[in-house]
């Protein structure tokens, strides 16, 4: 069985948000880059797998710009037998990401693609179920555990009741929650094993993926400051105030 | 709890757009595939690995420390070291500069003198096993032979063993000359390999027992019975923990056992034992004495190890004082409030928090492209592939080593100081973290070599003895940048006073070589001070450097103007103290008479 992983390239996880101060977006430049967390979580799984002996072969998918190389690298010394990069100056939304991979499923015809559940940058948390949807297979979102055995996925869920075990058939679609697995360290004969492993390039424009953006961002802008504070005297004095803001 | 991140866009910055490591790198012998993408992914996984997994111990394993159980003569290492040890094994880190012949990964030693920078962050006293094991391997790689290294040095690569270095005895510590340790020859092993029967005792000896690996080699000086008096009659020799058979297998224990473990100040998860050989059987290393030569020739290595440390503990206790001053509210401005929504202004915006952390950064990152530059120019030393510029090299960083660990290890103490300061009263309690960092940082100007001991290096050895080659060979560079950038704006005010401190360093060198010439006490007095007006100087070129790679590079606004920010705070703040230690110098000896 092959797995395909996104693999995506997100604004580390440590570095302080900011806007731009024109207020198209928040600033990259100069910041750290690092893997989507959940991604990490989706790399260690799919390797995990593999050392099983469920799976022989998993492939990690980038979609961005032309530095997306030395990301995938990373993936790779992880682990990851080769990288798929889809070339495109831009980032896609949740949509477009999964057209992408229903192409790239298509094309690969891998037994199981597990994804992050979100992406730290946007939060969007769409993108797996959009691709199982439009791939016509089975979803099983939030994962805290995988099991796969005879062609059917048993999926530990983290839903807000508490867990939830699922069966998903193969080929399906998983996305998965932070408790999952604790990703690997790198080993450094690997780093330099990765240098010479494939990364295949596709250029996002040849594969008749229609990039529609149904979200339009009018402006970005930092949450408003915290005013300060007054002493209200009593019960009486806050009701009243807080009638006078309209609250109550 | 402190906390730390790897502080990996300086490092950057030092490797690639001060020193441009890349270029020279993938120059030297060996090292095409050097190539920045790949030294970036090795500083990023080093960096994760000592957030995650050495950060967190740093404070329990000091609460812990190391345990000894006199019956069994065996030392428990705090919780968490085992684990990470293993994890750092695995991964390869134990042999990152060894050649792939013995099982390493045959990477820059530069890149190993930043990784071990973010290591030693991590947890200091964690740090020391590996680093001991390194030194020893480095001493089984230019000093052993074929047989040896596969016996002894490929397990230790492999992160199987480990190693120490057993010089120090109670009467002879500075001074190895004075040491008793007898090698009486023994008979053949299985093998044929001539044993020798090693008497004695060792004390200081830092990861001399330990549960992190199944064996110890021990690089043992010590006397053959013909050895003449002093340090000529010393030679080096293999003691493992666990006798070795032909085939690598562990045989039977060894008599060399640890008597006690010593009750530090600092450092307190490094197991340093007192070792008793008791007729253990050991095989000799190198020439019979030429012991003394062989360890020195790891000294420079060891040393600019130790200057490292003094860069790590004051990177992470800069990152912890910065933290805390941001966020501590006290007082208000003296201008007037700067969060009048908050109930008290932070401590950054006093002008005296700031020049507390402007010490240290300066010292700090300062100290990083020094230590960088040094472990550069290693590289170059054994690598290059012009013979010229190899010894070029050697000489440059036989100058630069008593600076980079003398000066480097003595700034630690100001930076931590410095550092807990910011705190107040809660520097001085234990949980905050910060004393731990004073007490860690206080060992690194003893253990290899005091600064009394560099210094006297410095101005005895590479100075007067070897006649000043390597200072002029740096002196010349300094010279040669004053004249590139003499006419950048960037750089002004700043190449000026960096060019009149290079003249009057080498007039003071010349004035000083005449009076030791006249009387040679002269030398005692002064080296010290000349110690610190070096380094002083070597960081001033170093800043300018680092200002004209600021303009040069590809970093956020932000980056550059802390740069240019602190590089001035140092030419105006710190430079003059220069002046302090040429009057001290100037002063001579008479200003240090005779105590009874």
């Amino acid at each position: 069985m092959k797995i395909l992983v996104g693999y995506k390239r997100v604004v580390d996880y440590n570095v302080r948000i900011q806007v731009k101060p024109d207020g198209t977006g928040v600033v990259t430049d100069g910041v750290k880059l690092s893997a989507n967390p959940f991604d990490d979580i989706a790399l260690e799984e799919a390797l995990r797998l593999r050392e099983k002996g469920v799976a022989e072969e998993v492939v990690v998918v980038g979609i961005g710009p032309a530095d997306l190389t030395a990301h995938l690298r990373n993936g790779l010394a992880m682990g990851a037998n080769r990288a798929i990069h889809v070339v495109a100056a831009d980032a896609v939304q949740p949509l477009t990401a999964a057209r992408v991979f229903l192409k790239l499923v298509e094309k690969e015809q891998p037994g199981l693609v597990i994804l992050g559940k979100q992406a730290i940058d946007d939060d969007a948390n769409q993108t797996g179920q959009m691709l199982a949807a439009l791939w016509d297979r089975p979803q099983a979102t939030f994962a805290s555990k995988v099991d796969i055995a005879g062609g059917k996925a048993t999926v530990t869920r983290e839903v807000d009741a508490g867990l939830e075990v699922i069966e998903a058939e193969l080929p399906a679609v998983i996305t998965t929650d932070l408790r999952l697995n604790e990703p690997r360290f790198i080993k450094l004969p690997d780093i330099m094993k990765a240098k010479s492993k494939p990364i295949d390039t596709i250029e996002f424009g040849s594969l008749g993926v229609e990039a529609h953006d149904h979200l339009k961002t009018t402006h970005y802008a930092a949450p408003a400051k915290r005013s300060k504070g007054v002493m209200v005297k009593d019960a009486a004095e806050l009701v009243a105030a807080l009638k006078q803001k309209g609250l109550l | 709890m402190t906390i730390y991140k790897a502080p990996l866009d300086d490092l950057r910055f030092a490797l690639f757009d001060v020193l441009g490591a890349e270029h020279t790198l993938t120059s030297l012998q060996g090292g095409e595939a050097h190539s920045r993408d790949l030294l970036d992914a090795v500083l990023e996984e080093a960096g994760r690995l000592s957030e995650q997994l050495l950060a967190p111990t740093n404070a329990p394993a000091d609460a812990e420390g190391c345990r000894f159980d006199k019956a069994a003569h065996t030392v428990t290492t705090p919780k968490g070291f085992k684990e990470a040890f293993k994890a750092f094994a695995e991964g390869g880190w134990t042999g990152l500069t060894n050649p792939e012949a013995y099982g390493g990964q045959a990477l820059p030693g530069v890149l190993g003198t930043a990784t071990t920078e973010i290591f030693q962050s991590g947890n200091l006293a964690w740090s020391l096993y590996p680093l001991l094991s390194e030194g020893a391997t480095h001493a089984m790689e230019q000093h052993g032979e074929e047989w040896q290294r596969e016996r002894f040095m490929k397990p230790i690569v492999a992160g199987r063993w480990t190693g120490t270095m057993c010089l120090t005895e109670p009467q002879a510590g500075s001074d190895l000359g004075l040491l008793k340790t007898r090698a009486e020859p023994g008979a053949a092993d299985a093998g044929g390999h001539p044993t020798y029967r090693i008497s004695g005792t060792k004390i200081f000896i830092s990861a001399g027992e330990h549960d992190l690996a199944e064996n110890i080699v021990h690089l043992v000086l010590a006397r053959l019975p013909d050895a003449p008096e002093g340090s000529r009659g010393i030679s080096m020799f293999i003691v493992p923990k666990f006798k070795v058979g032909e085939d690598g297998s562990l045989g039977a224990r060894n008599t060399v056992a640890a008597g006690a473990i010593e009750h530090k100040m600092g450092i307190h998860a490094c197991s340093t034992c007192v070792m008793n050989f008791d007729g253990a059987e050991g095989y000799l290393i190198g020439k019979p004495h030429k012991g003394l030569a062989a360890m020195f020739t790891m000294m420079n290595a060891a040393r600019l190890s130790v200057g490292v440390q003094g860069l790590a503990l004051a990177e992470r206790a800069l990152q912890n004082s910065l933290n805390y001053a941001r966020e501590r509210l006290q007082s208000r401005a003296l201008s007037g409030p700067k969060f009048p929504d908050k109930p008290a202004d932070n401590l950054l915006v006093q002008p005296d928090v700031r020049r507390m952390l402007l010490t240290q950064r300066a010292f700090v990152e300062g100290s990083r492209a020094l230590v960088l530059y040094t472990a550069l120019q290693t590289d170059i030393e054994h690598r290059a592939i012009d013979e010229a510029a190899r010894q070029k090299a050697g000489e440059l960083v036989a100058f630069l080593i008593p600076i980079a660990k003398g000066m480097t290890t003595e700034l630690a103490q100001e930076c931590t100081k410095e550092a807990l300061q910011i705190y107040g009263g809660h520097g001085y309690i234990a949980e905050n973290g910060m004393e731990q960092f004073v007490r860690d940082a206080r060992i690194i100007t003893l253990y290899e070599g005091t600064t009394g001991i560099q210094a006297a290096d410095l101005l005895g050895r590479k100075i007067l003895q070897l006649q000043g080659v390597g200072a002029r060979h740096f002196l010349q560079e300094i010279g040669a940048f004053c004249q590139q950038h003499g006419a950048d704006a960037s750089l002004r005010g700043l190449i000026g006073p960096l060019a009149a401190a290079a003249k009057e360093w080498s007039e003071l060198t010349a004035s000083l070589a005449k009076r030791v010439q006249a009387n040679p006490e002269e030398l005692g007095a002064a080296a010290s001070d000349y110690l610190y007006y070096s380094g002083y100087v070597t960081l001033a070129y170093l800043w300018a450097r680092s200002v004209a790679a600021a303009e040069a590079g590809s970093q956020s606004a932000a980056f550059k103007q802390a740069k240019r920010d602190t590089a001035a705070f140092y030419f105006a703040r710190i430079l003059p103290r220069t002046l302090v230690h040429k009057a001290a110098i100037e002063a001579g000896v008479a200003t240090l008479p005779a105590i009874d």
